[in-house]
């Protein structure tokens, strides 16, 4: 094959901005990254985009491709038609630094406030005895590879940035889960689950699953399970008689402070 | 000397005891031992945290831990690793790789990681090639990113404790992201910090610090066809050249054996050894499993003759050899483009890695998930259904900085390495599963020597105002030269030109013809431009990268020019043989007095006796001088009891 596409990529920084036309070749086989690298090494120095491996394994190149959430580099040219118009943007929920590339630093600071793992005291490194059913689950959240795709696509925050201080995304919720699932964590983050995190605000439209290019089931496996453990923990009767008469006190883990 | 027209630094300045460059696997283990020791720690990070090369490993971490073949132990692991780097490697660090891997491991699963599990509930090992026992930790084959997370989280979580204790989460470790390193600088003989720019805006910083650690990676950039990021320029190599520090065996460039070659556009893309680890095999064009002919003799005795036998290691390595598909990756590597050159190659230029018809659909599904994802979004291959299309690419560099075995001290006082910016651990040849926990053992041990060397210095050292003028002149020269050449040309050159000339198989004409390209390529790289703003230009950057890579190139294609023998991730055609008295030869780099790569010629020392005597005589004849051996039964070393 072999052909000239025709782009429109936006140029900008935090000020303005704007889409600008190219026409770029394309090679068979190749990727929206090849395209755009090759537009910088041909047309445009100075295009600013954010890319690791070209693998798909470090979650580096999200930009939205037609209005679609994606890695640059797992999207093959061949999934569009040589006379269309391919229209690249910036991920829309994250202000902009320059061109293609977002300041995603919200994301290390809901990272931050996660109480981290927190096995038990006694047992000691090497001693850890766990089962691969048991640890099927947690290894499944963590594939993820902080693309932030989710956190892009969740309409709790897309567009509502005031939505930002009460509710950490998708990644963030998956990352309790995560640690709740892990067979060997001690600590109890349901309430923060909910209070700090924002658990309740995510009303399972699924659009995060659908965007992962991991293909983590986020909705189905994390955050549906966590809203069913963050349940047991508020509004089981007997938990809360437990706790009303001094016979059970709840040993929440608080949010860790900034 | 400094020219009038220089300004003076206009940037930020930090002050820290140790600062770690780089924050991949080596880079955060050495900086969580920095702060463990009580040091205000800055890792710098040229991408994102959580983003380095690190999770581009697949397949796993060698860690002599015994858990799947109780026969395993150090001293087999540390066998296995001198085999593997044909008996090249800084034997004290290897010593130390094969004893403290295990400890390493464990950590990482204390600090959250979880690993898959054996049926006990311990952590399941896999085979690999080179290694006799399965030994190596892994999460299916993704197991490069759950140990960066891990190292990442672990970072976070001594953040949440400063958070606690001291108000303040990044009081004593600080992660710069976007964060590029251009000079290292020194007060005197010693390193007084380190001087760079932000990635995004483009403005200068200064870390102050009497102690840097590199851990920056390799050098992949510097070749055409390669598995490696973006990031791999080969920036602590020429920091640490540039600083005074010296480069150990450059020549020696590993060429794993199987990576994507078909559609082009994914050419380079790791295929990882777990597939052949897990029973893959490799076939030709006509359908033979060619590695059969090509056992070389120092392997002969360990690795199988017939397919049935090969077959029956797997479920019975007690009482049969091993697949010749297993031997190390410069044998793998080399026999691929054997068969290729013979006529015998798959359509795209690659041999065929058959995992379809060995495992069922489902159990290839579980244990190589991201095989299957990659070949499958990528090439409209179903690895469950049809074999893979798979080639050479270059991979890891075993040459790097010149250390201290124990401590990752290089020559320059307050300077040290880990990991892939590091060399000798290696050899001539890295082992699968080497690399990994090699990141652990030896960021632990850089960490701890950084923090040790930052509290025996007297005072705080400090940087000369006129080296940070030029330091910074340097940088903005190529922002604000007009119409001088595209940088991006010049990358394209230097790689072609590398791959080309002094790729897997060298020949002395060939690396003649790329030292003089790569003198004509550094005098074009010297005056190149970069249009645009010096926020986020990712043609500055790279215009700023050249200067590594070059440099880099040359140190490697002199080395390969010197090295008259083959030896591991060394091939030369016009000497093809692999000789003692090479064996007995490191060759070091430093920078010349005219700002070009020096070379000389510097002794091995000789291995520790209690260390040679776990190898049998028969076997070290292979490897060594008669004179050496001489001196051997001089003292009396009988053949080595096997301390399985």
């Amino acid at each position: 094959m072999g052909y000239k596409a025709a782009l429109r990529v936006w140029r900008g920084d935090a000020g303005a901005g704007a889409l600008a036309d190219y026409q770029v070749e394309v090679n068979e086989g190749e990727v929206v990254l090849d395209v755009l690298h090759r537009l910088q090494a041909t047309q445009a120095g100075d295009l600013a985009i954010r890319w690791n491996c070209k693998a798909g394994k470090c979650g580096s190149c999200s930009m939205e491709i037609n209005g679609q959430p994606r890695l640059a580099c797992m999207t093959r040219m061949s999934v569009f038609t040589p006379d269309e118009t391919l229209t690249i943007t910036p991920m829309r929920t994250f202000p902009v630094i320059r061109d293609l590339v977002t300041d995603v630093s919200f994301n290390y600071a809901k990272a931050r406030e996660i109480p981290s793992f927190t096995p038990p005291p006694s047992v000691q490194p090497g001693e850890f005895r766990m089962r691969q059913v048991d640890v099927n689950r947690p290894q499944e959240f963590r594939k993820c590879i902080e693309c932030f795709l989710c956190q892009n696509t969740c309409h709790v925050i897309r567009d509502h940035p005031e939505n930002e201080r009460a509710f950490a995304g998708p990644r963030f919720l998956m990352r309790v889960a995560e640690l709740e699932m892990h067979p060997a964590d001690t600590a109890d983050r349901r309430e923060i689950a909910q209070d700090d995190f924002g658990l309740g605000y995510c009303n399972i439209t699924k659009c995060c699953t659908e965007v992962c290019p991991e293909h983590i089931k986020i909705t189905d496996n994390a955050l549906i399970p966590m809203k069913e453990r963050v349940a047991d923990r508020k509004y089981d009767p007997l938990v809360w008689l437990g706790a009303k008469i001094g016979r059970r006190t709840a040993k929440d883990t608080p949010k860790v402070p900034g | 000397m400094v020219m009038s027209t220089e300004l003076a630094f206009a940037g930020d300045r930090f002050p820290y005891d140790v600062v770690v460059v780089g924050a991949g696997g080596s880079g955060l283990r050495a900086a969580i031992e920095a702060r463990l020791h009580g040091k205000k720690t800055a890792i710098i990070s040229k991408s994102l945290f959580g983003k380095a090369h690190t999770v581009m490993a697949e397949g796993g971490c060698a860690a002599a831990m015994g858990n799947v073949n109780p026969n395993d132990n150090w001293r087999v692991h540390f066998r296995d690793t001198m085999r593997g780097g044909k008996f090249l490697n800084n034997w004290r660090m290897a010593e130390l790789h094969a004893k403290e891997a295990p400890d390493r491991v464990w950590e990482l699963e204390a600090w959250g990681a979880l690993f898959d599990r054996t049926p006990d509930g311990k952590i399941s090992q896999r085979n690999f090639g080179g290694h006799e026992y399965p030994r190596l930790a892994h999460v299916g084959d993704r197991t490069g990113l759950e140990m960066i997370r891990t190292l990442q989280q672990k970072v976070v979580a001594l953040q949440q404790e400063d958070a606690v204790n001291l108000g303040d989460p990044e009081a004593m470790i600080k992660v710069y992201a976007e964060t590029t390193i251009i000079r290292l600088m020194k007060d005197g003989d010693r390193i007084a910090g380190a001087f760079g720019y932000f990635r995004d805006t483009g403005r200068f910083v200064l870390f102050e610090a009497p102690a840097v650690v590199l851990a920056t990676g390799g050098i992949g950039k510097t070749f055409k066809v390669t598995s490696n990021s973006w990031e791999y320029t080969g920036d602590g190599h020429a920091l640490a050249l540039l600083a005074g520090a010296t480069l150990l065996n450059m020549e020696f460039v590993q060429f794993h054996p199987t990576h994507m070659v078909w559609p082009l556009s994914v050419a380079g893309l790791l295929v990882t050894e777990s597939v052949r680890g897990d029973g893959g095999v490799l076939r030709n064009s006509e359908g033979k499993r060619f590695m059969f002919n090509y056992v070389p003799d120092v392997f002969r005795p360990m690795y199988a003759e017939t397919e049935e036998e090969a077959d029956r290691w797997y479920t019975d390595p007690d009482h049969n050899r091993r697949p010749p598909e297993l031997l190390p990756r410069d044998e793998v590597a080399r026999s691929i483009r054997a068969e290729v050159k013979a006529g015998r190659g798959s359509p795209h230029g690659g041999v065929f890695l058959d995992i379809a018809s060995r495992l069922p659909a489902e159990e290839i599904l579980r244990r190589l998930p991201s095989m299957h994802h990659q070949f499958k979004e990528l090439a409209d291959v179903d690895i469950t259904r049809e074999p893979m299309e798979v080639g050479p690419a270059q991979h890891y560099v075993m040459g790097g900085v010149e250390v201290d075995a124990d401590s990752g001290a290089a020559l320059v006082p307050g300077l040290f390495a880990a990991g892939e910016v590091s060399g000798g651990m290696h050899g001539s040849n890295r082992l699968g599963g080497n690399s990994l926990s090699d990141l652990l053992v030896f960021g632990l041990r850089a960490g701890a020597g950084a923090a040790d060397y930052a509290d025996a210095r007297g005072a705080r050292p400090a940087v000369p105002e006129a080296t940070l003028a030029e330091a910074q002149a340097e940088a903005l020269a190529p922002l604000q030269r007009v119409g001088g050449e595209n940088p991006y040309t010049v990358h394209a050159e230097v790689q072609q030109t590398m791959s080309d000339l002094v790729g897997i198989i060298r020949r002395e004409d060939e690396i003649k013809t790329a030292v003089k390209e790569l003198e004509k390529l550094r005098e074009r790289a010297a005056k190149v431009s970069a249009p645009g703003g010096s926020a986020y230009n990712p043609g500055w950057h790279l215009a700023l990268d050249l200067r590594n890579i070059l440099l880099i190139a040359e140190c490697v294609a002199q080395a390969a020019l010197e090295r008259q023998e083959s030896r591991g991730g060394h091939t030369r055609d016009d000497y093809p043989e692999m000789s003692p008295e090479w064996r007995k030869v490191n060759l070091i780099c430093s920078l010349g007095a005219d700002g070009g790569v020096s070379l000389r010629r510097q002794p091995m020392e000789p291995m520790r006796t209690d260390l040679l005597e776990l190898f049998d005589v028969a076997e070290l004849k292979k490897y060594m001088t008669e004179d050496e051996l001489a001196g051997l039964a001089s003292s009396g070393q009988a053949p080595a009891e096997e301390t399985h």
